[in-house]
């Protein structure tokens, strides 16, 4: 299709300076979709494998706790926090607060903070529980 | 309401009284293009409050169990107070991740074929999953205790 170059291009994502506002967005999104195939995906394993009987449900902690299992377990902590920190700021902004620039930017910071922050605090508990 | 006056297209007439956009009925319902309204956006949000408050229940209670060994997780799994919010988390859970996954197909796949085809496999997929998760918890649930097994 031949296009008339005197007509205006829509600005694309590509022009725009990034910042934490727009990686919290597609974070969100992102961490949404893993949640909802790795994260779902986990949760119907582990309650069919104790539903299984006491076998099942060894492989499946042996998978859990192998160094594959506690990445993705990691990660998927990670996924949910960040998820739920920016899924309350959609919450909070679905009523029409908060879109000044600056605030907006601090609080999609603070998503981004709040998750590693508490992906480390839950983990830090479970090794500390393990260890006691 | 004049119709006259909408289809002049003078400025500041807004598009919810543009008789070319929104017929009487459909202002009327408020059904706008997606011919649902706002109930996907809203179940969506309202699913993300009751996903929320379970898992953190959820959290807490894994927690605070001596063992997540096979019999620590279906003996606490016996106790309908802990059954029934599970399947709460299950179903509100699969609700709204199909909610989500619906809006990321609808977004990036153009194709109205791949799209339909998409959206009927997320269905499957996501009331397939919660049923494997909601019949594991009520067999544990529903299990005689002291039964062999």
């Amino acid at each position: 299709m031949t296009r008339n170059p005197n007509r205006p291009l829509s600005p694309h994502l590509t022009v725009y300076k990034w910042g934490p506002h727009m990686l919290v967005s597609i974070l969100h999104r992102i961490t949404g979709a893993g949640l909802a195939t790795v994260g779902a995906a986990a949760l119907v394993w582990w309650l069919v494998a104790a539903a299984s009987g006491e076998e099942a449900y060894e492989s499946f902690t042996d998978w859990a706790t192998s160094w594959i299992g506690i990445v993705i377990g990691v990660g998927l902590t990670w996924a949910f926090f960040q998820h739920t920190l920016s899924g309350l700021r959609h919450l909070v902004m679905d009523i029409g607060a908060g879109f000044e620039i600056e605030r907006n930017k601090f609080w999609a910071t603070l998503t981004l903070a709040g998750s590693i922050l508490l992906t480390a605090a839950l983990w830090l508990y479970i090794v500390m529980g393990k260890a006691a | 309401m004049s119709v006259e006056t909408s289809q002049s297209g003078e400025p500041g007439a807004s598009p919810a009284t543009d008789p070319v956009t929104r017929t009487p009925l459909g202002k009327v319902r408020g059904t706008g293009s997606a011919r649902e309204g706002a109930e996907h956006w809203w179940h969506e949000r309202a699913s993300s409050v009751a996903v929320l408050l379970l898992f953190v229940w959820l959290i807490v209670s894994l927690l605070r169990l001596p063992s997540l060994d096979h019999r620590g997780v279906t003996e606490w799994l016996r106790d309908p107070l802990a059954a029934v919010p599970m399947l709460l988390l299950v179903a509100a859970t699969f609700w709204h991740l199909k909610m989500g996954l619906q809006v990321i197909i609808e977004d990036y796949v153009h194709d109205e074929g791949n799209k339909f085809l998409s959206l009927l496999l997320l269905g499957f997929a996501t009331v397939g999953g919660a049923a494997f998760a909601i019949f594991a918890i009520l067999k544990i649930a529903f299990a005689a205790t002291g039964m062999p097994r």
